[in-house]
């Protein structure tokens, strides 16, 4: 983490340490997460909070100056892993979520994403497939 | 007067000279530090690129500060400049919306700032500290007007949902109390002899009086209702004048177990960080303010509307391949012996480019971090008339996180616009991944929880997802110790005709002194290659 990174951390972290749970929201069923990591459970709800943020509610993605890769019809969702690797390491401008996302999180956003937006796939991740990836000395989410 | 001087002191200059002389630049440093002259940035002062470039021409990527600092400081030294922008205005980060201004975001999702005049957000950066010494040259050079930065206010608010039934606190009444506790209870632990193994007896006597004088304790060692604590966190009933100026002092401290739970304790320490210290600015105007300066000084050298496609380089040149990236049309090109490219990681890494694997791969290594910021304009500026709030932050547990008061137009009896949110980590993806209307939403619904206000006086809002945002990705490159130990270098070497600057590139990340200081080592390794050759 990098000294700016780790003051902004602090400064956040020091914000939010007094909520112990997740705001609920005052008009919706938006979720808030309190800390450091993300505290929806669902596939659906793991979607609509982290990743249609680039990649669109309808999944179809979106350019710029770059562009956001759509999830919706990507052959590339065949192989559950590419997924998979993706959302715990990250790969260039995305961000990893490896840290922020248990293993059961992951494998419900992977699986929602794999089965909605025009993919049909039948194979489904499994929470222990996900650990799989993480390094030996698994983070516990805290720095 | 007689001709003849008088003896004088040995100038510094002299005396530098002759230490350097004697023992070597080394030690001429050191004389250097000791004697006050060299700072602790590493921003030296206008640059110099002396030499004859021989018409070399450099073609940069981006106009954010990084790029136009590049273009102004090239042409200064001979060099013929070209810049391509993918945005249809210069500044890059360096941006301020104005009211009757138009924002679409990735998604297609549009808003029109619908501020009064004079009244603006700052998406991107909104302070400046007082040791970035380049950001802070640059406006001297080109005449951009500062005003304070209010970080610490001490009658801004901290609020916890967990803590005093949800109701805003002081920033001064909980420093103060949370001070002079800690005092208070390492004075008690003094006076008791537990602190003999650890600070000799004399040191303690010291302390003792340290401890009275920090945490505002009375003649008996103890934080109690008086002057000393009143002079901190304020009186129940301030002194005044005449027959009804005797002050009444402040009875209700908290007790230091209520105030650890709070962790109020958290939101009081900000302006301790080297980046946040007294004295901060921002420029009168709006942050933008910077970019227009810039502009005025190289917009000239800028083909607006220029969405790289490829970057490619051979022996003699780099071309560059660029499209509108509105209305498409055939790809042009721009052509130069150099490429200086400023453009965010998180574009560059999607754009074809031949560079050595190593360099590839550290454009590849980062990604860029989620950050949301959301600006509320409001009828009155109650916060002033009603809470004497007159700049500064408070903060919160919810999740906008912070509210940021306007540091300049005080007493204005018009409208304000005040920061309701600036949000990193989880709730930044939260917040992004909804639409801007709700977003203003719920920086408006969590606002009225501190500023009741918010529900008479609330009139129109912006808000800004930077991973939305369609020249940038996010808000800025996220390296780790890890990354940068692997791949910064790489990153930042001049491969063949290529080389690139910005905040990435720097270990000043999202802030605009790394965006310039990235370019200034960046041209002069450049400068200095070109004038070897």
């Amino acid at each position: 983490m990098s000294i700016h990174a780790k003051a902004l951390f602090a400064l956040v972290f020091a914000a939010v340490a007094g909520g112990a749970h997740a705001q609920a929201d005052l008009t919706s069923s938006t979720i808030f997460s309190s800390g450091y990591s993300f505290e929806e459970k669902d596939g659906e709800s793991l979607y609509q909070g982290i990743c249609q943020g680039c990649h669109m509610p309808d999944a179809k993605g979106a350019t710029g100056a770059g562009t956001y890769p759509a999830l919706a019809a990507n052959p590339r969702l065949a192989a559950k892993q590419y997924p998979m690797v993706l959302v715990v390491n990250g790969s260039r401008a995305m961000p990893g979520f490896g840290r922020a996302l248990s293993n059961e999180q992951v494998a419900a956003v992977v699986n929602y994403v794999r089965t909605h937006f025009g993919n049909q796939y039948p194979d489904t991740v499994a929470p222990a497939e996900v650990q799989a990836l993480r390094p030996k000395t698994a983070s516990t989410g805290e720095e | 007067m007689s001709s003849r001087s008088a003896p004088r002191a040995i100038s510094r200059r002299e005396l530098l000279t002759l230490i350097g002389s004697v023992a070597g630049s080394a030690v001429s440093y050191q004389a250097m530090a000791s004697m006050g002259l060299v700072s602790e940035s590493n921003y030296k002062g206008p640059i110099k690129l002396e030499g004859n470039p021989k018409g070399a021409s450099v073609l940069i990527l981006g106009a954010g500060l990084a790029g136009m600092v590049a273009a102004l400081e090239l042409r200064n030294a001979g060099y013929k400049v070209q810049v391509l922008e993918y945005n249809n205005r210069a500044g890059g980060r360096n941006w301020s919306l104005r009211g009757g201004d138009t924002y679409t975001e990735l998604g297609g999702f549009t808003q029109k700032c619908e501020f009064d005049p004079g009244l603006y957000l700052n998406p991107g950066p909104w302070r400046i500290p007082y040791h970035h010494h380049g950001v802070l040259d640059y406006c001297r050079r080109l005449g951009v007007a500062l005003e304070p930065f209010v970080q610490v206010n001490y009658n801004a608010m901290v609020h916890s949902t967990q803590a005093f039934g949800g109701k805003p606190q002081r920033y001064r009444e909980i420093q103060a109390d949370y001070h002079g506790q800690i005092a208070e209870l390492l004075a008690k632990v003094t006076q008791q002899k537990k602190l003999d193994e650890l600070v000799s007896a004399e040191d303690q006597e010291i302390l003792m009086a340290s401890l009275k004088q920090w945490g505002a304790l009375d003649k008996n060692y103890r934080y109690v209702p008086g002057r000393d604590s009143s002079e901190r966190r304020g009186y129940e009933k301030p002194p005044a004048g005449g027959l009804s100026g005797k002050p009444v002092y402040s009875k209700d401290i908290t007790g230091l177990s209520e105030l650890l739970k709070s962790e109020l304790w958290g939101s009081i320490g900000a302006g301790h960080g080297y980046e946040f210290q007294t004295t901060l600015f921002q420029p009168v105007g709006g942050m933008g303010r910077i970019g227009d300066a810039f502009k005025r000084e190289v917009g000239d050298l800028i083909c607006y509307n220029a969405k790289v496609i490829k970057i490619h380089q051979d022996r003699k040149k780099v071309t560059v391949t660029y499209i509108d990236p509105k209305t498409g049309g055939a790809p042009q090109t721009a052509t130069a012996d150099y490429c200086l490219c400023t453009i965010p990681l998180s574009v560059l890494s999607q754009i074809e480019l031949n560079v050595n694997p190593k360099m590839q791969a550290a454009i590849n290594a980062v990604p860029y971090e989620a950050s949301v910021k959301v600006g509320l304009q409001f009828k009155r500026r109650f916060w002033e008339q009603d809470e004497h709030i007159y700049g500064g932050i408070s903060y919160t547990n919810l999740p906008i996180r912070l509210i940021g008061y306007p540091n300049t137009d005080y007493h204005s009896a018009g409208k304000g616009v005040l920061l309701g949110a600036y949000v990193f980590g989880p709730n930044a993806y939260e917040f992004t991944a909804l639409p801007p209307a709700e977003r203003v939403k719920k920086a408006y619904e969590y606002g009225a929880m501190i500023h009741p206000q918010y529900k008479q006086e609330f009139e129109t809002g912006i808000a800004v997802g930077w991973h939305r945002v369609p020249w940038t990705l996010g808000c800025a490159g996220a390296w780790t110790e890890e990354s940068r130990a692997q791949h910064y270098d790489d990153l930042c070497q001049l491969d063949n005709r290529f080389l690139v600057a910005g905040e990435h590139a720097s270990y000043i990340p999202a802030w605009q002194e790394g965006a310039i200081l990235s370019s200034l080592d960046a041209i002069q390794r450049l400068h200095q290659h070109v004038v070897n050759r």
